[in-house]
């Protein structure tokens, strides 16, 4: 009313004038509850009714004074007269309605007058002592919390809000939380307000367990906390009676043991995680990015040791503990010829003399079908572990993969690109000096790239010079690529004519010719394309990726160029077998006749196994050619780590002392932790090992070993002498990008494996399939001798053609229909996206037109009301002060700024209501639902006293 | 600065933002503004416990999202103009962009996050906007 004939000449005045009297109404609504429950408490108890009446002026004048102080409005001091005047007519309007309230509510009135009492002596004394603001805070937000209760509970039952305000509020001051403990016995409440206290409790246990999420300052939340415990314990015990709550006390209890064993043990569960605070550590210093690596290292690691667990356990152990001893026959001894030098360490370390006949290698397995007393299937298990290997893998990188798009299947679309770039690209991880200014750096061109792209002004000033290099570019890498593969196709065909010769006559250099090709191949082509793409002109991230791409090709090439030529090799060892197996039978014969002839009755000749002439076996000379690549891969890691990091650092760090330019800004600078080179790395060291792990079991223990060793290694390295990447690509979008080249050299990997398992037959003289036709023979033999004969039967019939093809045809059909399933899901998603979307626009629009129509409304309204008489003008009052109230405790600030339109227009739920409200979450918004008007209000309207109620559910409509 | 005999006392700015956790933020002062109550970076215990809480791994989305809104508004009137925009964009990138890529950078982000269309970004637009975002949880936290 006043707000309208305000004039800015005047306004300040008026303002104050209005905020005073939006002030009473509030406070007429508060005293009109405590006068309402003071009535009751005066018909039950007619004795005390002199006293309480007495009592009653000066109360309302001190709880009156702290109201003020909250809405910061003191200038007017109240009298209790007035107070008194308004008391009765409130109370012949309320005490009909709340009459049938009394019965239940007893005792509890009782001791809610005591509690008050006791609260006003307390706060009185406090309160003008050191009216702090903190303190205010935290009536503030007790207020709220009450709101908030009362509001949910209004609508189940009016008496729940007595129960549930009157013990927070005494609860408020811990003074008269004695005076309570003796009123409150759980065996005088009825069933409906223990349901009510309960209702209570369960409030503050959620209440509780949200407090971490509030946006409220830590002192708040300590109150808020440790009186929500108190209030929890003290009135859980009180639910339930006799042997039911006994039993209650002993339910809670053991909950919270529960959940402080949980929480133990998710604390423990985090101190197991290896090298966990290791890779905190370099995030910290080196961003999210070379995090990934060793994050992914760990992740290889795991898998590592379970595959290794597996040949382990299932392979080595049994042949080793239960199968024949070493010595006992031919393929387990070293020949006659190789016994001097079987124990050399060049030997050894090239995997041959004793190294090559044990159980690190497929010739030393025996073909005995059981080993030991638990009859253990050898030749199955070695086969059964082989195949397992591979499908484990699969498995577990393609669920990788799947949770990995899972995850970024969400935040995929590209709306938000500037305003991610702007509030979520700095890092704030990063404490390093050096790091955050390579973050900058990065920051700084992803923006340009930003605009870049955003601008779209693709100057081709010559597309043709462009085109023209890119090509050439690809033209160059292609011969890289072919002269690579080439070179490394020499060297292994002119290992083989070494290994012809017999290795002993050669030099070191010439032994281990392939492995050290390749291993230089690996570190300079990639530099090589790096200088190349700088032709292209490409996009970085676009570039990045090429180089990626072509470095996997290479690698790839290699592998593959390597695998042709052992394949090569293998079909010369084959050829040796053959005219091997054509001497050793004549020279058995030789043998038998050579006895039969001297001497019948002599005894039998024993020959000494590592006399036995025997075949070449190429499965162990895969398996070995696989271990060597494996050593002289990880040593070529280790020594350009060593080199190439260490010593580099080492010696730009203390030449720099005494050189002619800054060698730690210029030229040699410090290395930086190459993310992609690693993983690449990585991976492909991966693929060999599943690759070899069939002919090799030794091969994930070794692996384990070089990731075991790798991962302290490199992060002592990365610590030490690394620089943080100037090009930083983002760690959480190239995952999936890593795993999918995961999958591609695992399913590569395994096809020469299945090649060779599948169409070569096994060595006659060595390893558990020897004597079989094919490898995968050990099934069907499984199957006839240890399984029924219908077993087999039914097994025959279901591998026949005529039944697997449907089959494979059934799988397609449901592979296909689940594809498109997925992806007329993945559009289904697109369009809700975009239809939440589009709502939550429309919702804003509506939500904006109908507060500006309140806004009217109001105003119009208030014009209405001016004329009317005093008490309308009160409760209309009502509103406004509840508004002030969340204005002066909010919006201090933003008031200071918008004063002048807001003493203008004072109408709730206005767009400036709304913000302010938001950002301060949670307790705004409770005030913000009562706030935020219905539209169709009118002070005129005969209104209850608690304008919240009705008021919150028209919100929701809008 | 004798906490045991006197805990309500508080610690400078100047001290706050030279700590190793924040010396290298470009937010730095911002970040201890907005958690200090005065609003000028003195921070009490109790604050400074409320810094690092919000800045925590498991402190929630939303929270965050709270804390961050403050962070990035200079002017502290409770909306994302374009000055604050701006202000942001130049710590970010250590005033290398020129004043027109700037513009127009800051035009981009309020016509992307925008909703109402009141050409500054209010809580609602802001939370909006960085619920999506991928990264906003990876890289608004600091480890102590």
């Amino acid at each position: 009313t006043q707000c309208l004939c305000a004039t800015t000449g005047v306004e300040d005045e008026a303002a104050t004038f209005q905020q005073e009297h939006r002030h009473t109404g509030r406070r007429r609504d508060n005293d009109r509850e405590k006068k309402r429950k003071n009535e009751r408490r005066r018909k039950r108890r007619a004795s005390k009714a002199e006293e309480a009446g007495d009592e009653l002026p000066e109360r309302s004048e001190k709880t009156d004074k702290s109201r003020r102080r909250r809405a910061k409005t003191d200038q007017e001091p109240k009298t209790g007269v007035k107070e008194d005047g308004e008391q009765f007519k409130v109370k012949s309007e309320k005490a009909a309605k709340s009459r049938k309230d009394v019965k239940n509510e007893k005792n509890k009135k009782a001791e809610q007058e005591e509690a008050e009492a006791g609260e006003r002596n307390a706060k009185g004394k406090k309160r003008r002592e050191s009216a702090q603001k903190d303190e205010k805070e935290v009536k503030q937000e007790k207020v709220a919390v009450n709101k908030k209760a009362q509001k949910v509970k209004k609508k189940k039952h009016k008496e729940v809000v007595e129960t549930s305000s009157e013990p927070e509020t005494s609860e408020a001051d811990g003074d008269e939380e004695d005076d309570e403990e003796k009123e409150v016995r759980p065996e005088t409440l009825s069933a409906e307000e223990l349901e009510m206290l309960k209702e209570a409790v369960d409030e503050r246990k959620k209440l509780i367990q949200s407090l971490r999420g509030k946006p409220w300052p830590m002192k708040k939340k300590l109150v808020t906390l440790r009186e929500s415990q108190k209030f929890v314990e003290k009135y859980e015990g009180a639910l339930g009676k006799g042997k039911g709550r006994k039993f209650y006390a002993y339910k809670v209890m053991m909950t919270k043991k529960w959940m402080k064993f949980q929480r133990d043990f998710e604390n423990f569960k985090t101190a197991c995680i290896p090298w966990e605070m290791k890779i905190k550590e370099i995030e910290s210093h080196f961003g999210s990015s070379v995090a990934s690596y060793f994050i992914f290292l760990r992740w290889m690691y795991g898998i590592n040791l379970i595959l290794f667990g597996l040949t382990f356990g299932l392979v080595m152990v049994p042949e080793a503990l239960m199968g024949r001893p070493y010595g006992s026959i031919p393929r387990k001894t070293v020949p006659r010829a190789e016994e001097a030098s079987a124990m050399d360490f060049a030997v050894l370390w090239d995997f041959g003399g004793y190294a090559q006949y044990s159980v690190l290698f497929y010739g030393y397995y025996n073909n005995q079908r059981a080993v030991g007393w638990l009859k253990f299937r050898m030749p199955l298990s070695y086969f059964l572990v082989g195949v397992g290997t591979v499908a484990y893998s699969y498995m577990v990188v393609i669920r990788t993969m799947a949770r990995n798009a899972n995850e970024s299947g969400v935040g995929d679309d590209n709306s938000f690109n500037f305003s991610w770039k702007m509030f979520t690209s700095w890092d704030y991880l990063i404490g390093n000096p050096e790091t955050a200014d390579n973050k900058f750096a990065s920051i700084t061109t992803s923006f340009k790239e930003a605009i870049l792209e955003e601008q779209e002004s693709h100057k081709d000033d010559n597309i043709h010079l462009t085109r023209f290099l890119r090509v050439l570019a690809n033209f160059l890498v292609l011969c890289c690529l072919a002269g690579s593969g080439y070179l490394i196709y020499f060297v292994v065909r002119r290992s083989q004519k070494f290994a012809i010769d017999g290795l002993e006559n050669h030099t070191w250099w010439e032994r281990n010719e392939v492995n050290m090709v390749m291993s230089l191949l690996g570190m300079f082509c990639p530099m090589l394309f790096d200088v190349i793409s700088a032709l292209e002109n490409y996009h970085p991230r676009v570039a990045l990726q090429w180089q990626l791409g072509r470095i996997f090709a290479l690698f790839l090439g290699n592998l593959y160029t390597f695998i042709i030529a052992l394949m090569d090799e293998i079909n010369l060892k084959r050829d040796e077998e053959k005219i091997v197996k054509f001497n050793i039978s004549t020279w058995e014969a030789g043998l038998f006749n050579g006895t039969l002839w001297e001497n019948s009755t002599a005894p039998p000749v024993t020959i000494q196994p590592a006399d036995v002439p025997r075949g070449p076996c190429w499965e162990t000379m895969v398996g070995q050619e696989f271990v060597r690549l494996i050593i002289s891969d990880t040593m070529t890691t280790y020594i350009t780590l060593l080199i190439g990091d260490f010593l580099r650092a080492v010696l730009v760090r203390f030449l720099n002392y005494c050189w002619c330019w800054d060698l730690e800004a210029g030229f040699p600078s410090y290395s930086e932790f190459d993310v992609s080179g690693n993983v690449l790395g990585l991976i492909f060291n991966q693929g060999m090992i599943w690759m070899g792990a069939f002919y090799a079991p030794c091969l994930p223990a070794l692996n384990v070993l070089r990731l075991h060793v790798s991962m302290y290694l490199q992060c002592w390295a990365v610590m030490c002498c690394n620089v943080p990447q100037e090009r930083v690509f983002k760690a959480s979008g190239s995952n999936n990008f890593y795993m999918a080249m995961l999958l591609v050299i695992l399913f590569l990997s395994t096809l020469p494996a299945i090649y060779t398992i599948v169409t070569i037959p096994p060595s006659f003289d060595c390893g558990p399939f020897s004597g079989k036709k094919r490898m995968f023979d050990v099934i069907q033999e499984t199957l006839e001798s240890d399984f029924p004969a219908w077993f087999s039967r039914v097994f025959s019939y279901a591998s026949n053609p005529g039944l697997v093809l449907p089959f494979i045809l059934l799988m397609v059909l449901a592979i296909y229909y689940l594809q498109s399933t997925s992806k007329s899901y993945r559009e289904a998603n697109v369009e809700l996206k975009k239809k939440l979307q589009m709502q939550n626009e429309e919702n804003k629009k509506k939500s904006k037109r109908a507060a500006l129509k309140a806004q009217l409304d109001l105003e119009e309204a208030r014009k209405a009301a001016s004329q009317n008489t005093e008490q309308q003008k009160n409760n209309s009052g009502s509103l406004q002060d509840l508004e002030v109230d969340e204005e002066e405790k909010h919006c201090t600030s933003h008031r200071m700024r918008h004063g002048k339109n807001e003493r203008d227009h004072p109408s709730p739920g206005g767009d400036k209501d709304h913000q302010p409200a938001a950002t301060r979450a949670p307790v705004p918004r409770t005030y913000h639902h009562d706030v935020r008007g219905p539209p169709g209000y009118l002070p005129g309207f005969p209104r209850q006293s608690e304008p919240r109620m009705s008021r919150a559910p028209s919100l929701q409509r809008h | 600065m004798d906490y045991t005999n006197d805990p309500e006392c508080k610690i400078p700015p100047a001290l706050i933002v030279n700590m190793p956790e924040l010396k290298e933020n470009p937010f730095r002062n911002r970040i201890v503004e907005s958690f200090s109550e005065d609003g000028q970076g003195n921070l009490s215990f109790n604050e400074f416990v409320d810094m690092f809480s919000v800045l925590s791994e498991t402190a929630p989305r939303e929270l965050k999202a709270i804390y961050a809104f403050k962070i990035y508004d200079y002017n502290v009137d409770n909306y994302l103009c374009k000055e604050d925009l701006e202000k942001t964009l130049n710590k970010l990138t250590k005033e290398e962009l020129t004043p027109e890529e700037v513009e127009l950078v800051c035009e981009k982000t309020i016509e992307e996050a925008d909703l109402d269309g009141d050409n500054k970004l209010s809580f609602a637009d802001f939370e909006n906007m960085i619920t999506r975002a991928p990264d906003f949880l990876s890289t608004f936290h600091i480890r102590i």
